[in-house]
Parts: structure tokens; sequence; C-alpha cells
């Protein structure tokens, strides 16, 4: 999946973020996982056993060249190859809205993860907000930098409208944090108000499990 | 410089050297072009084979055998900086392969099993006692873990990065193995066998059976992939290998790595199938079939028994060869490469002598076949590839043969394969990735066609490298500590 944010040359924000959140050790699918980068990290500092998708040929080719353990693959369709619970974690980082089917996608997750852990671009950030409503077009911010015809986004969401899909796929949310670009959290999710979060938080990164296995 | 041997040849720099090559093929392959008048594919003597291999367009290329001085037989000075070539070349042209040493007694290291260890094969018969010829490159640690077995491929053999004792040419894979390179000597300790069936050594169809002192011909058992892989077992065993480090392959030598992969799970730590399927195709059967009849519909194959009629069905297996060919190419290749270009000519000549570049291209590939493969051989390994169905000892289901699995893999493709074409790949790779296995896909951009695992392609150097460093570092293969 075409990633929204460039890599930065240190490490991405909402990348140290789902680090956090990753058990040392764990077997981890990134799905969407772009130049490597978050798979390099977690190999680096959790000793994970790594694996990732991506679907752009010439990232999938320097992972390997890297030594990664990566596959040319598309989130939309290549996910179904995949077992129950094969993974400990299932990543999603900033890929979710470039799919073409997020529910399908995100239940794919996980049913292979026993974690899912997904951050997307927050389509109910105020600076969002106020550029739809002063300039009537398409928002074009820092965190959503391309044109609407150029953007690889297909299913932008709010924080809001995740939390509603959580819900829709029967997936229990473990931790959300919400962060602006500088990477400064808003606080854990039980201890502000959605609303707050939708409002300020320009990414968010969500983890799940299936509710119906606790 | 690199010399390939025929078939392998790389053919990047093939658009700037047309016209070089050209201007040679009116000098060197005029004899091939009078020989097509008076019927191409009676080849009465073998001075013309020696001059159309000597005198091959890919010899043309090289800047020593482009510029070297010619001799009265025929020959280049020097192709290969060899003095010794020209003879040997001569010999090997007027001896067919079957009747030389290096298919019973080749010089390769050689392991001989007796009858009382004979192989079982799938096709229910014993084959005992046999031999396997083999090559081997950099040295084995303490531990016995940085070894890699390299399968090769139809008409490969175990000289991966030497000279080839026949023709004299630099090994197949010398780009892919060697002191750093991909598959860095240095580090790693690599084997190559020639497989079962194979003619340069290891026992097949060419080889004499013990029982009769007459070569085996058709009263060979059928082999199958498994088989080779099963008699390359005990080449590891006799070498006091637990676990390789890696099986590497591409085209047949895929399919021995998905063999191993599959039935010697705990022995392989790593496994690189490249350009290769889990089955063989319809189509690919097809062609096999086509290249098997034009072997045995030429009258010197005498039923299998050529060898003991002191004849060679140099016909046959050089039609073969160029329907063969053809597939490891592709059509932007044979394309960009000779276009509808004439050969040695202004105009066509209303007959059918080799008009075309491209022809005259296929008659060559199919003539310096005939010197370095057996006949034989030829059937019963492209039989071999055609009966490869990975799945169907596991309910038809690609992915219970990789049930378990803990080996890495790292699976390559090239675009413009259609010999074996990427979905193959990528179905190896669902099956992987049904069982959760540790999985890299890399599928390649060339034009080269199937022939491009062979060739200089920087993606499959780097992936292959990146791949097997962090498997190595996995591993815990570090400096080499040499093995007692």
């Amino acid at each position: 999946m075409q990633e929204i944010v460039k890599p930065a040359r240190s490490i991405r924000v909402d990348h140290q973020l789902i680090a956090d959140m990753v058990a040392p050790g764990a077997r981890v699918l990134d799905v969407g996982c772009g130049d490597g980068a978050l798979l390099q990290l977690l190999a680096e500092t959790k000793d994970i056993d790594g694996r990732g998708m991506e679907i752009s040929r010439e990232r999938v080719n320097a992972c390997v060249a890297h030594g990664l353990s990566v596959i040319q693959g598309d989130a939309d369709r290549d996910l179904n190859d995949y077992p129950d619970d094969a993974f400990d974690y299932a990543i999603l980082s900033l890929t979710i809205q470039a799919t073409l089917q997020p529910k399908l996608v995100l239940a794919n997750l996980l049913r292979i993860g026993r974690r899912a852990i997904v951050s997307f671009p927050n389509f109910g950030h105020w600076q969002v907000r106020s550029r739809l409503l002063f300039t009537g077009r398409m928002p074009v911010t820092p965190n959503l930098p391309d044109a609407w015809y150029a953007s690889p986004n297909a299913h932008l969401c709010t924080i809001k409208d995740f939390d509603d899909l959580c819900r829709i796929v029967d997936a229990k949310v473990e931790r959300a944090v919400a962060f602006n670009s500088s990477g400064q959290q808003l606080g854990t999710w039980i201890r502000m108000p959605l609303t707050v979060h939708n409002f300020l938080g320009e990414k968010a990164v969500f983890m799940l499990t299936r509710r119906n296995t606790g | 410089m690199v010399i390939w041997p025929a078939g392998l040849q790389p053919r990047k720099k093939f658009a700037k050297m047309a016209v070089r090559a050209t201007r040679f093929h009116r000098f060197d392959l005029g004899s091939e072009s009078e020989a097509a008048e008076a019927g191409f594919f009676c080849f009465g003597a073998a001075r013309l084979h020696t001059e159309a291999l000597m005198a091959s367009p890919q010899n043309a290329t090289g800047p020593k055998n482009a510029t070297g001085p010619r001799n009265a037989t025929g020959s280049l000075n020097a192709a290969g900086g060899k003095a010794a070539d020209d003879v040997v070349l001569e010999n090997a042209a007027e001896r067919p392969l079957a009747n030389s040493p290096e298919v019973d007694t080749p010089a390769s290291l050689l392991l001989k099993i007796p009858a009382s260890a004979a192989l079982a094969l799938e096709c229910q018969r014993d084959l005992g006692p046999f031999q396997i010829a083999y090559q081997t490159y950099g040295r084995l640690n303490a531990a016995k873990s940085n070894a890699i077995l390299i399968c090769h491929a139809l008409t490969g053999d175990q000289h991966v990065a030497n000279d080839h004792p026949v023709t004299k040419r630099p090994g197949w894979w010398t780009i892919m193995i060697g002191p750093g390179k991909p598959i860095d000597t240095d580090r790693f300790f690599v084997i190559c066998p020639n497989i079962l069936g194979g003619c340069m050594g290891t026992t097949g169809p060419a080889s004499r059976n013990p029982a009769t002192g007459q070569p085996w011909g058709l009263k060979f058992p059928v082999i199958t992939i498994r088989d080779m892989v099963n008699a390359q077992v005990r080449l590891i065993d006799h070498l006091g290998i637990d676990q390789l480090f890696a099986v590497v392959g591409g085209s047949m030598g895929g399919m021995q790595v998905l063999e191993w992969a599959a039935r010697h799970k705990e022995r392989v730590f790593a496994a690189v199938p490249i350009a290769t399927a889990a089955w063989h195709s319809a189509q690919n059967i097809a062609f096999h079939e086509v290249g098997r009849q034009a072997v045995m519909a030429d009258p010197d194959w005498c039923q299998g028994k050529y060898q003991e009629m002191h004849q060679l069905p140099r016909n046959g297996l050089s039609v073969a060869r160029m329907a063969a060919h053809i597939t490891y190419l592709s059509e932007e290749a044979l394309q960009k490469k000779f276009g509808r270009n004439l050969q040695d000519r202004d105009a066509k000549t209303f007959s059918f002598s080799a008009d075309f570049q491209v022809e005259s291209y296929l008659r060559h590939q199919g003539s310096t076949f005939v010197d370095r493969f057996d006949a034989n051989c030829y059937l019963y390994i492209t039989r071999a590839m055609d009966y490869f169905d990975l799945a169907a000892d596991y309910g038809d289901v690609l992915a219970n043969a990789f049930r378990g699995t803990k080996t890495r893999f790292c699976v390559v493709s090239f675009t413009s394969d259609w010999l074996y074409p990427t979905r193959e790949s990528k179905e190896i790779v669902t099956a992987l990735n049904a069982v959760a296995a540790n999985v890299s896909f890399v599928e390649v951009v060339s034009g080269k066609g199937h022939d491009a695992f062979l060739l200089d392609e920087p993606e499959l150097f780097s992936a292959v490298r990146g791949f097997l460093s962090s498997a190595a570092r996995k591993r815990g293969i570090t400096e080499i500590v040499e093995a007692r």
C-alpha cells in the first residue's frame, strides 16, 4: 500500500508507538510494510520474527535485499491466503485508508493475528475540518498532502468512524492512541473523551483483539 | 570477460555487438551456411562442429575472441586463454560426449554408493551401485552449518563455478557463486552435484551399467525429481552435514529445492527456488514432448542404443535444443536481438538455408549442445520434470507439502519468463503463506525470459545476497572455522 507519509530519516512517530505495543520475540505481519522501516525497527528493538507484505514491487525487492522477509501482495486480496492466528500481531500502518475494502481487510487482520494494530490518518482533525468548512474543497494538509485526484487514499475515516468499524467487525479496542504530527500523544483512550481525540489527533493507532476470543 | 556455455550466454550487449557479430558470421558461419545448402542436418564432419562451436557469435562477443587470430583449422587461438583449448575441443567434437571419460570417470569429486545401499526409486526399482559426481567450493565450517547445495537445471551440471572440463568455458553460475559474490564462497561451503540421470559423472542413461558392461541406454529406470533429491541426500549424508544452510536452484533446480524443502524440512534452513514451479504445466510437457520426439525420430538414435552402434542422434538432439531454446528466451528478447535481420547476406536466398540471424543462432545452439549433452539423458531428465507435481502426494493441496516448515524461503520469478511465469511462483508463495511460513518473494523485471536467472540481473543478486546474509545471521554463521 502507498503510504501517505514519506519515511522519515528518524523513527516515525506511529512506528515508535506501534513498537511500544509489540511484545518482544513476537511473530509479526506488517501489511503495507513500505520500505520495511517498521519491520527493521521491530527486529532491532524487539527481536521479532517479522514478515511483510507490500504492493510495490520496487519496495519489496529493496526490503528483501535488506534481508527482510517480504512478499509482493495486495492487502485487499492476498490476506485471504493466511491461516487463522498465524501471527501474534498483524499490523496495518497508515495503509487502511488506501485499501478498497477496509472492513474486509480489518476482519482479515483480526483473523490472522491474535492482535491487530492499525494506524491511520484522522480525517476528523480540526485542520481538515476547517479547510473543508472554510475553503469548500477537499483538505490538503501536512498529514494528507495529496490533492484528491492524486491521492492513493480511497477510504478516509475519522477516529470515531474507525471506532464504529471496530464495533461492526466485533473487535475490542485494547489500546488507542491519538497523536499529532510532532508525535505528542493525547493521552490514553479511556481518560479523554472520544470527541477530543477526534478533534486534536492527526493520526491514531489502535490495538485490537477479537471480541469473541477475548 | 566471460565465455558462456552454449545456451547460457548473456544477451545484454547484443544490440551493441550486432554489427560486429554479423561481420564474424560472414566468416565464421560460412561453413554452416554451406552445410545448410547441402542439407544442414547432415553433420558428416566432426570438424564442422568444432568450427561452429569455436566460431560462435557468442565467442565473437568477447573482446579477446573477437580480435583473436584464427588458425588454419578454423579455431580461435587462445580463445579461453588456455593453450590446449583447440585440441581438446576438436577431440570433444570428434568424440561424442556419451563416450567421454566424464560420463563414467569424471574430473570431479566422486561418491560411489555400493549395490548394498541401492537407491529405492519412485518407479519401484532399485538403483545400485551408482555414483554421484560433485564439485565443492569454499570451506565447510566446524559446525558444518554453512553448506549451500546448488541444484542445477536440465542441461546444467556440477561445474557451476569452475571451468567446464568438456567445453573449457567458465561454470554456468560464476556470476552468482564465488568469492564476494551473492553466494559467497568466502563464507559458505558450496556443493553442486550432477543430478541423477545426468551425463557428467553421476549415474545416468549414458553411464555404463555395471551389470552388463554396456551403457544403460533405455534400460535405465525412469527417474523423478524426488529420486534426484534422494540421491543428493546420500551425498549430504556422506559429507556429514545434518542441515544444509541453503538449497538454491533455478528452473529444474528450483523443483529440487522445493522437493528438498517439502520432504526434508529439518535439513533445509533456507530455500531459494528461482524461476520454477511446483508442477509442470501442460505447455511445458508439450514442449518437452516435441524435443523427445525429435530425438527419437532421428534414425541415428537407434532405439536408444546409439552408443553401442557408434552413432549419435545429432540432428534430433539439435532440433530438441532449438525448440527448447526458444522457450528459454522471450519474444521481446528474440525481437531485440535478431529482429528480421538477415544472416550473412543482403537479400533472401529463396532457399531453406539460414537466411535469418535467428535461424543461424538456433542452429548454432542446437549443434553445440550435441557436443556436451547426451540424447538419452535429455529424454530422461525432461521426463522427470514432466512428472513433477509436488502437490500430488499431498492431496493436491500444495500448502500441505510445506506444513510445519521452519525453512526460510526466498522465491524469485522474472516478468518475461513464460516457461515458469510469475503466477506459478506466486502459487508457491500462496501455499507457503497458507502455512504461515517465512517467505520472501521477489519478481525481477527482466526482458530476458526464463534464462534471466543465469544472467546479469542485479535485482536477483541483491535479493539472494540480502536473503542469505539475513538467514546466515539467524543461523549464527559468522566466521569460517574449518572443519577437521
